[in-house]
């Protein structure tokens, strides 16, 4: 139990390390020593939790307060770490699947003139996050947020000479500025109501706190979360992030950093039992980002941007069921999510590594003769998020939508948006197959295929958009060539694709809704939730899983009639308003470079004229004062000790004035 | 009895002969160890060179100066343990305490010490001004400032502030070839003659009052049934208040600070931030909090108050409209001062901490950012105005980097050091009930950070001029800007050891065992 601070102080060493002596070691020193810290990391990880799982059910919370960090009088924050159930699972998921990225990476970076740097910010982003979910307070936890934020910026940004890949970092700077807002306003709120920021503490004040309270807390944080976890209206950067390099997409914007908004309003769970509408909110919020997410997906071509939508779409998923008080299921999602999403990341990856860094999916087709290995476990993947049972993805999805089900009120509704979108799921995720693996014709052969617009029905390049610049992935640009022949990705880049593929096809067993005994998580988990709501009864839970199996198969069906047989023309399903993701983007990118620009050049000149020259005016006056000053600082000893005589008399007079009064 | 004892006790009756009628106080020589060390050391090393001359190495004196620093910082632990052990003592027939405020002194002054050797080390033999005399004023002036920390006695203490004074008045002038090193320290020995003569004046006074110079002694008498508004005890401390206020630099007597400061050498500079403002700081708690303490308080705080609010906001403003950074950091450091004065305001004990870990603080934000000016300002120190600094992250990203740290922790961000002993300091004054000092503190906290951001501004965002020369960062002053830079972020981010150990470094008076 006293070991909990070394699941951090791994990838902490890790980091310093590598910041140090990266360059020095080099490739693939440089990888394994990152990979190292984080195995480390996942075995401590392991042994704690072991050590928790022996303490009996309820009393399995323990703190360790490793220094007091801000000590301020009745404001006390402590650099102090809570093991709990609920964070020691994040940590499991985090490090285990943290591991096997870092080691798909060694393969996948190699010869990039940064290496080290890249596995630098690697162990700092997984100690970012461990600080994230294994802090005891609301500021801890926020400077693991931050961290991993600044991770995301840097490594999005990694090509930095790429001025696309180095505005989409900025705009993901920008986008979870604002959600950050949320954070720190209601951590404010918190100190406020509670008089403390601790965890343990909020929850045991929190049943007494009022409605309107709660609900004003819920809603600060869950606009935090809506930036980290890119929900409406905050999404715009998570499909911009895929200009980071492929290992950097599948940890941080698809397996953990993405989900610490979940994690968020989990851990907030006791307020958000009192927040009233506000779980409404998040549900429905929740359900239209799964809906829109999962119709952009459809019409996108760049293979990593139909991933970055569906992690949008899945993500939406995780809100949905947090605003059905359905947390169980949640997390439950969110860590068969963590694999099967990783796991068609890397997969993704492993594609774009073997076709020459080329990512439009229309130049691929026929993977599947050269890449048996990535199509097997990609297959897999697929499989698992489209919600085919027996794998993972359909016994999280079902979860959360039984448990959407019975909300109070219009949860039915939220239940057919959910299969909407988890019909869409499956049919884009067909379709990326289809496109990638199958299709008929090896498509990078025919040489017209280079010069397809980026966006179908949108030949000229919009040049105010540069939400679409971030597609050119991968620095390396070789050029895909008709003669060229891909073979599968080296085996430290397959390895890690195999593992993930058997724990996306298993990872349902965690929570089988069949029996009792089977609900291994609710049972994990249960201690550390308030308010998790049940689900409906059996026979209603049989009947909504029918439903989504036979969604689940029309969708992979439709798909297969359009992509493979080629039924129906493709062109009327792909519309630009889908492969424009709603215009929500642009509509963004216009107001900010209209009315927007106007307001903020007003804002600008406001602060030009009235602020600059408030500053300019105390500037003058300061000036003005320091010019007196120098006066006074003539340089000369007899004025200087002339001020000091004049200061000690001034004193003694204050001293005689007193004493007589 | 053990040898060393038996020969000590016979060297005391050599050396002492004692009047008669006059009382030999027993000394305690292990309890005054890390002083004898650092004395010991300066006047050892004084002999050594004067007899070998030439044949010293270069290397001798920094190292033996690092040494003794180092020798009696480890001095400091057993007596750390025997003040764990016993409590507070007072050694010297009363003159000397041995206490956990002049414990935790001794080792900040020992740091500060290592931080000037480190940087004289690179800076004298740029500079063409290798002698061993640096080093033998600089261990002499920290001895004088150990001493003036651990004072029990009124005349011990102005004992003290005259080593470590006459020791900074010829560092400062010791630049043979800078005229303003000169005329800095022509400026410093007249106008701290002058300010000595108010604290002697008000020593004399205060025993006039009370009868007596001893500490103890005094806040025994103030503790008993007197008239409060007592002309010559009020008297007394307000020209006490003058000579110690001139040594830490409290406006209004500041005003040799900036050309002082800008004209000393620059190591030096950062010594004087360091050692110097720490002696006077440790005497101002001593006399003031401890021994005017308790019944005492209300009759200086307002005092105390006017000079902390003067200096918050003279030290703030001033700094914004230099042009020279060296001059600057000048300014800041009266800024500073108020900051930690704020400490000495609160009078008690959290106030104490506080205090005292902010000069801990300081001793090593200083130490970097003198180091930093030394290193930009070239042979002869000519290169430190903000111009000379423009597009430094382009040309040394490195260094750069080091002084950004150094100055938000200056500025107080969160996650360095600087923030919290800011917040300490401040919370201190709230607790005592002065929270308008508190805000003003805090608002002058922002005027300044506009200073040091400009002057980050100037090094990321200026471009650097054609042909800004190449500049080399020397060993010594490499290792010395990075204990600065780990030092600040690992007090910021891991406070908690030494801050607890600050929170046992509270001064006590010990009535001497007649």
């Amino acid at each position: 139990m006293e070991l909990i601070w070394l699941i951090p102080a791994f990838p902490v060493l890790g980091f310093v390390l590598l910041a140090a002596l990266g360059r020095r070691i080099g490739d693939p020193g440089a990888g394994a020593l990152g990979t190292l810290a984080v195995v480390g990391s996942f075995a401590a990880s392991v042994a704690v939790a072991l050590t928790l799982a022996q303490e009996p059910e309820g009393s399995r919370q323990v703190t360790q307060t490793l220094w007091a960090w801000i000590p301020a009088d009745s404001f006390q924050v402590s650099f102090g770490l809570l093991a709990d159930e609920l964070s020691l699972m994040m940590c499991l998921f985090i490090t285990g699947v943290g591991a096997l990225i870092h080691v798909y990476a060694i393969g996948y970076m190699k010869g990039d003139p940064d290496y080290a740097r890249f596995f630098t910010y690697l162990n700092l982003f997984i100690a970012s996050m461990l600080l994230l979910v294994l802090g005891d307070n609301l500021i801890l936890t926020f400077l693991g947020w931050e961290g991993v934020g600044a991770c995301s910026y840097l490594l999005i940004s990694f090509w930095f000479t790429e001025p696309a890949n180095a505005s989409a970092g900025k705009k993901a700077f920008v986008t979870n500025r604002i959600g950050d807002f949320g954070y720190m306003l209601g951590t404010f709120l918190v100190f406020v109501t509670f008089g403390t920021i601790d965890y343990l503490q909020i929850d045991q004040a929190a049943p007494g706190v009022s409605a309107g309270t709660a609900t004003a807390i819920a809603l600060l944080f869950f606009l935090a979360a809506t930036g980290k976890s890119a929900q409406l209206p905050l999404f715009v950067w998570l499909p911009d992030a895929m200009a980071g390099p492929t290992p950097v997409s599948a940890l941080i914007h698809a397996a953990t950093m993405v989900t610490s908004g979940v994690f968020l309003l989990t851990r907030l769970s006791p307020i958000l039992e009192a927040a009233g509408w506000a779980n409404d909110l998040i549900a429905w919020v929740g359900a239209i980002t799964a809906l829109l997410a999962a119709g952009a997906a459809v019409a996108q071509n760049d293979i990593k941007k139909v991933l970055a939508y569906s992690t949008v779409s899945q993500l939406g998923f995780m809100f949905i069921a947090i605003g059905s008080q359905n947390y169980v299921g949640a997390l439950f999602h969110m860590i068969t999510h963590a694999f099967f999403k990783a796991l068609l990341f890397l997969g993704a990856g492993a594609v774009i590594y073997s076709m020459a860094h080329e990512q439009d999916m229309r130049r691929y087709g026929q993977l599947r003769r050269y890449l048996p290995v990535t199509f097997a476990t990609m297959f897999i993947g697929w499989l698992a998020i489209s919600g085919i049972p027996p794998f993972s993805g359909f016994w999280s999805k079902d979860e959360i939508l039984a448990g959407s089900f019975q909300v109070q009120p219009a949860g039915q509704l939220l239940w057919v948006a959910g299969i909407i979108a988890a019909v869409l799921t499956a049919f884009y995720m067909t379709r990326l197959m289809l496109m990638t693996f199958a299709g008929g014709t090896e498509q990078w052969r025919t040489p017209a295929a280079e010069s397809l617009p980026e966006v179908p029905g949108d030949d000229h390049t919009d040049d105010h958009t540069d939400a679409h610049a971030g597609a050119h992935d991968d620095h390396h640009a070789h050029h895909l060539t008709p003669e060229h022949n891909p073979k599968d990705a080296p085996v430290i880049m397959l390895a890690p694709l195999v593992i993930l593929a058997v724990f996306a096809a298993l990872a349902g067993l965690l929570n089988l809704p069949f029996a009792d005994q089977l609900h291994f998580l609710d049972h994990w988990v249960e201690p550390v939730l308030e308010g998790q709501s049940g689900l409906p009864s059996a026979a209603v839970q049989w009947g909504l899983a029918l439903v989504s199996i036979v969604g689940a198969l029309l969708g992979v069906w439709f798909s297969w009639r359009v992509y493979q047989q080629h039924r129906v023309d493709r062109a009327k399903l792909e519309q630009p308003v889908l492969a424009h993701a709603w215009y929500i983007d642009d509509s963004y990118a216009r107001v900010a470079g209209g009315p927007g620009e106007a307001a903020f050049q007003g804002l600008a000149d406001f602060d030009h004229e009235v602020v600059d020259g408030a500053v300019r005016g105390v500037g003058g006056v300061t000036q003005q004062a320091g010019e007196a000053v120098r006066g006074i600082q003539t340089g000369f000893v007899r004025s200087y000790a002339f001020g000091i005589g004049i200061g000690a008399v001034a004193l003694v007079l204050f001293a005689v004035v007193r004493m007589s009064l | 009895m053990s040898g060393p004892s038996v020969l000590a006790a016979a060297l005391q009756d050599v050396l002492i002969e004692p009047a008669p009628g006059f009382e030999v106080p027993s000394i305690d020589w292990a309890g005054i160890a890390p002083n004898l060390i650092l004395m010991l050391g300066s006047i050892l090393l004084l002999t050594v060179v004067s007899v070998l001359k030439r044949r010293v190495p270069s290397w001798f004196a920094p190292v033996w100066t690092i040494s003794a620093a180092v020798a009696a910082g480890c001095a400091v632990v057993p007596l750390w343990q025997r003040f764990a052990d016993t409590g507070p003592e007072t050694l010297v027939g009363g003159a000397v305490g041995l206490d956990g405020f002049s414990l935790f002194a001794t080792v900040v002054v020992c740091i500060a010490v290592v931080f000037v050797a480190l940087l004289l080390a690179d800076y004298l033999p740029r500079e063409s001004l290798e002698s061993p005399e640096w080093y033998v004023l600089v261990l002499l002036s920290a001895s004088g400032a150990v001493t003036m920390a651990s004072a029990d006695d009124l005349i011990v203490l102005f004992v003290g502030l005259e080593i470590l004074s006459v020791a900074a008045y010829v560092m400062t002038a010791m630049h043979r070839r800078r005229v303003t090193s000169q005329e800095a320290g022509l400026k410093y020995f007249v106008l701290g003659a002058f300010s000595s003569a108010f604290l002697l004046y008000g020593i004399a006074l205060t025993y006039g009052a009370t009868g007596s110079t001893n500490l103890a002694e005094i806040q025994a008498f103030l503790a008993g049934d007197v008239v409060t508004q007592n002309a010559l005890l009020l008297g007394g401390l307000a020209f006490m208040l003058v000579g110690l206020g001139f040594k830490v630099g409290a406006v209004p007597f500041h005003s040799w600070a900036p050309d002082v400061y800008q004209g000393a050498p620059t190591p030096i500079s950062g010594y004087m931030a360091g050692a110097v403002k720490l002696g006077a700081f440790a005497a101002l708690l001593r006399v003031f909090v401890v021994a005017f303490g308790p019944a005492y308080r209300q009759e200086w705080q307002p005092l105390v108050a006017v000079l902390a609010v003067l200096s918050l906001v003279v030290g703030a403003f001033a700094a914004i409209s230099q042009t020279n950074v060296k001059r600057m950091l000048a300014y800041s450091s009266i800024n500073h001062a108020g900051f930690i004065l704020l400490g000495v305001l609160a009078a008690s004990a959290a106030g104490t901490e506080s205090a005292l870990f902010y000069l801990l603080a300081y001793t090593f934000m200083a130490a970097g950012s003198f180091a930093v000016v030394t290193v930009v300002g070239r042979t002869g120190e000519h290169r430190q105005s903000l111009e000379d600094y423009r597009g430094l992250a382009s040309v040394r990203p490195g260094l750069a980097l080091v002084f950004t740290v150094l100055l938000l922790s200056q500025a107080g961000v969160p996650l360095t050091v600087g923030f919290l002993a800011k917040l300490y300091v401040v919370t201190a004054a709230v607790e005592s009930g002065f929270d308008w000092v508190a805000v003003v503190a805090m608002l002058t906290a922002v005027v300044s950070a506009f200073m040091y951001l400009r002057i980050v501004a100037t090094m990321y965002f200026a471009d650097a001029p054609e042909g800004a020369p190449a500049l080399r960062i020397p060993a010594a002053t490499g290792v010395a800007l990075g204990l600065s830079v780990v030092g600040v972020l690992l007090l910021g981010i891991v406070p908690g050891p030494v801050s607890d150990w600050a929170n046992e470094a509270v001064a006590q008076l010990v009535v001497a065992a007649p």
